[in-house]
């Protein structure tokens, strides 16, 4: 009969759509083995990897193919053409990670352990540096390319990171605005005064990252003791009306009114490259940056790369590591992550020179007050005393 | 006998994906040389800004609940009750707002609540920015869900109780609202959830001063890397909303009533008087300002280029000219459509699963799927993001597969597809099945010719919202590894994630095409037909 057919018991029902569920696991299954876990490529134990550029040496089977896996933050950005290149190089193909903020992955990172998400990853900076050692999730490598880089830099005697690039944390000011009678700050306690109250937006260094090099400049300029401390003059700043937003974000497209921000106030804490970046991205070409930067005080925030322990492609990741000191990446990142190379041989593109453009010399704070090493000692403790400064 | 195996598929679904992940970031966090680690529990007690972020995240949510549903509700009522010209369209603008990322949502409300917003007033980083965008956001939750059972209440009943001499305040009150109670508790759980764990609105929106347990949860373990702490207050606020779940759950069970439903377009009519026509005009007047003008800022703004309006961002996005992206934004968004067919599929198939097996078995079995499968709502993204990593990898590597972005969307969605079948599953009368049963229909026929027809449409309000979720990749997947396989919102994220016209004009750009993308999806998904009882 024919209703006898159609009607099959429920478990038959529930046996389709179990079934179907099973395939998309088993197809998730296969997807995730066809990840990182089966690059298979020769995963022969060539490890030993301790320091030395044995770079060269043990160019084994990786020429057949496989790849790399670069795990990395959600900013990372890179050219097409150089990517290819590396490819070209070294037959690997890379499987690029993104993994949140720099926080998020690198406690993914730590995580994982056990059982590493990618080969290699690139973005921890200076002030997560000392959490990342600590969790032991890198293992040595010295970079043939880390004789073209300043000794300055190379926060980790050990080399288990490669410095890789440098960023700029400092004040913009929208040009505009102070085209008037009101010139832009000559310096950070300038920004005290009240010719700029009311004017500056920054971030909050709980959550965001040039919010927390920012606090590090301040601390680093006016020390933890003596008469006129950071915490001082994060309280004149308070006085004076400063806006705490969250993110980068908010901080530049929601409340500062220079270049491509849409707020109402002309100073805002970014980066040195953003007058550049705000000329590269502009709809219609500009001779001259909207913004500038004043007052000409920055601190540096070093990012590394390192090879992760228990690497499946442990050759791969080093190979990758090089790649990102070679020229030809050094000179491809101020246009793509707007930050300048690490390596002396790299050159910095024109534009960044350009009259109108060239945001002039910066001073940099001294790092004493503010290593690494003191970063992830009192990190939670300035934060925190920040917050009750800032967001009473 | 069947509703075991039935059962047997959503649990063994929550258990790898969700108890598991779970169990396995809360041992790790908080487990040390094989003790208990109390500690981060202590500071919880002991810090003031903690205990307040437990304070702050209730009083904010019970109080964004209830002014959600007060301002839903009459929408929900003209939604169920009144024909009207572009209702299909009125009804999928109402879900944009869903898919929207808090930071381009965030940047329309500051262009109208901030010092140089149209009304005047600087409402940035106050707490009533949040309640609005909470609001703006959850809109959708009440005028569909409890919309969605309206329109099958039979008006007959109302106007027996109109005819017997009840005002209309009387009847709603004494009728309409213990009829609508099992979809008004599920729309208020699912907002309530939400709203609870919120955390991009509360932290752009709120400024620093108001954090949420979730939004504390982020900082320590992002910021700080205390995951001990994290995962205390992870602890906290799960096992808070779980008694708070359960209680209301119990108070709400008592209390189903079986009714007669009826189809949709049976109940649903051209408004009539005067004061009818006021009444639906005025409502979707204020759900097309209130939704439509944060939306229109955004759209404004993706045409409005330094040379004055023009399809310049439109065209740029075409191109990868800006270079800040690996791949072209058109295949961001095919990227985003694929994964959020695979979450919908999932999440429908999860999700009608469980509704079957709650509504029938009103026994534990029932109850503890109908709690288990509100949980992820009520769990921290980034602790169940960073539980992935630490309990995936066996036994196949699930941790860096494309796959698990849309399952760990479905996870979100499943209780959406749940909270609108349940109340239609629920309310299905026990007779209409024992008659269909006596007449010598088996199990499986019973429930294909009656229920499924019943609770296929509200299940399509489900699939709707389940799209959306994905496709505004809400949640855990922001913490977990991606392969570089950018969907809508991240390449929007990244866009804004750089200074320059282009790059926040083609996020603004990229944004009206989501905006889009969605409007048109859950129009589709809402044109099946499934049965022949027609819109059902």
């Amino acid at each position: 009969m024919r209703s006898e057919l159609r009607s099959f018991p429920p478990a038959a029902h529930v046996a389709v759509v179990a079934a179907a569920i099973v395939v998309l696991l088993l197809a998730a299954a296969g997807c995730g083995g066809g990840g990182p876990t089966t690059s298979s490529a020769p995963a022969a134990p060539t490890t030993s990897a301790g320091a030395g550029g044995s770079g060269g040496s043990s160019t084994t089977a990786a020429q057949a193919g496989g790849e790399v896996v670069v795990m990395t933050h959600d900013s990372f950005a890179v050219s097409d053409a150089v990517l290819a290149a590396f490819t070209a190089q070294t037959g690997l193909e890379v499987k690029v990670l993104k993994s949140g903020d720099a926080g998020a992955m690198l406690n993914q990172a730590i995580l994982a352990k056990d059982n590493p998400l990618a080969d290699v990853m690139y973005g921890v900076d200076d002030t997560f540096l000392s959490r990342a050692l600590d969790a032991g999730i890198f293992e040595p490598y010295e970079s043939p390319g880390l004789k073209n880089v300043q000794a300055s830099l190379q926060l980790d005697p050990q080399h288990r990171v490669a410095p890789i690039d440098i960023a700029d944390v400092c004040v913009n000011y929208d040009k505009k605005a102070f085209a008037g009678a009101v010139k832009p700050p000559a310096t950070l306690r300038d920004l005290t005064n009240p010719e700029y109250r009311g004017k500056l937006v920054v971030e909050n260094p709980a959550t965001s990252s040039p919010g927390l090099v920012f606090l590090l400049l301040t601390i680093a300029q006016f020390g933890e003791t003596g008469e006129y401390t950071w915490q001082d003059y994060w309280k004149d700043l308070v006085k004076n009306d400063v806006l705490v937003d969250a993110g980068w974000e908010e901080a530049y497209y929601g409340s500062f009114s220079g270049g491509s921000g849409k707020g109402e106030r002309p100073l805002v804490v970014s980066y040195s490259s953003s007058p550049v970046a705000e000329v590269v991205f502009s709809e219609t070409p500009l001779k001259e940056a909207p913004t500038g930067v004043a007052p000409p005080v920055a601190r540096t925030q070093i990012e590394f790369a390192g090879v992760l322990k228990g690497a499946k492609n442990p050759e791969g990741a080093r190979k990758w590591v090089d790649f990102m000191l070679s020229k030809r990446f050094q000179e491809d990142m101020p246009l793509q992550m707007f930050v300048r190379p690490a390596s002396d041989e790299a050159q910095m593109p024109p534009v960044y020179a350009q009259p109108g453009v060239a945001v002039g010399t910066l001073t940099y704070v001294s790092n004493d007050l503010v290593s690494y090493e003191s970063i992830g000692k009192d990190r939670d403790r300035w934060i925190e005393e920040w917050t009750a400064i800032a967001l009473p | 006998m069947g509703a075991y195996a039935l059962a047997a598929i959503p649990l063994a679904y929550f258990v790898y994906l969700f108890l598991y992940p779970l169990a396995s970031i809360l041992w790790v966090s908080l487990v040390l040389e094989g003790r208990l680690d109390l500690r981060p529990f202590a500071e919880i007690v002991t810090r003031s800004s903690l205990r307040a972020a437990i304070w702050f995240s209730f009083w904010q949510a019970t109080v964004s609940t209830l002014i959600t549903m007060v301002v839903g509700l009459p929408a929900a009522y003209v939604f169920a009750r009144y024909r009207f010209p572009g209702k299909g369209l009125m009804r999928a603008m109402v879900t944009i707002p869903f898919v929207l990322p808090a930071v381009v949502v965030s940047s329309a409300f500051v262009a109208l609540l901030g010092p140089s917003g149209f009304l005047g007033l600087d409402l940035r980083h106050t707490v009533w920015a949040v309640l609005i965008a909470h609001v703006f956001y959850n809109y959708a939750v009440v005028v569909r869900t409890v919309g969605g059972l309206w329109a099958h209440l039979d008006p007959r009943i109302e106007d027996a109780a109109r005819m017997l001499g009840a005002g209309r305040l009387r009847t709603f009150r004494e009728v309409t609202f213990p009829l609508l109670r099992p979809a008004l508790a599920a729309a208020a759980s699912i907002v309530f959830l939400f709203t609870f764990t919120s955390f991009g609105v509360i932290l752009i929106l709120g400024g620093l001063r108001y954090a949420t347990i979730e939004v504390e949860i982020y900082r320590q373990a992002t910021s700080f890397l205390h995951l001990g702490l994290a995962a205390a207050l992870a602890v906290v606020q799960l096992v808070g909303l779980t008694v708070i779940l359960f209680v209301y759950n119990r108070y709400q069970e008592r209390r189903s009533v079986e009714l007669g439903l009826r189809a949709a377009v049976e109940t649903e009519r051209k408004p009539r008087t005067r004061g009818e026509h006021a009444f639906v005009w005025g409502t979707l007047g204020f759900t097309g300002v209130f939704l439509g003008v944060p939306l229109l800022v955004l759209v404004e703004r993706s045409f409005r280029t330094t040379s004055g309006y023009g399809l310049g961002y439109y065209r740029a996005l075409a191109s990868t000219a800006g270079g800040s992206l690996f791949v072209p934004p058109v295949e961001a968004l095919r990227n985003s459509l694929g994964f959020a067919v695979v979450a919908t599929v999932v999440a429908v198939a999860v999700g009608l699963m469980s509704a079957s097996v709650i509504a029938y078995r009103r026994d534990w079995s029932g109850r503890t799927l109908d709690l288990l499968i509100m949980l992820p709502l009520a769990t921290s993204a980034v602790t169940i993001g960073l539980g992935f990593i630490v309990a995936l990898d066996r036994p196949v590597d699930l941790r860096t597969s494309p796959w698990l972005i849309p399952l760990a969307h479905s996870l979100v969605a499943v209780p959406f597809v749940v909270r609108t079948a349940l109340p239609v599953l629920r309310s299905v009368k026990g007779r209409l099945r024992e008659a269909a049963a006596v007449l010598g229909a088996p199990p499986a026929r019973v429930w294909r010719e009656i229920d499924l027809p019943i609770v296929a449409r509200s299940a399509l309000v489900g699939a709707g919202f389940a799209f959306a979720i994905s496709l505004g990749e809400f949640g855990a997947t922001a913490f977990i590894a991606r392969p570089d396989r950018p969907t809508v919102p991240i390449a929007i994220f990244r866009l804004l994630s750089r200074p320059g016209a282009v790059n926040s004009g083609q996020a603004m750009a990229l944004s009206t095409v989501l905006m889009v993308v969605t409007a048109l999806s859950i129009g589709l998904i809402e044109r099946f037909r499934v049965g022949e009882a027609g819109e059902f």
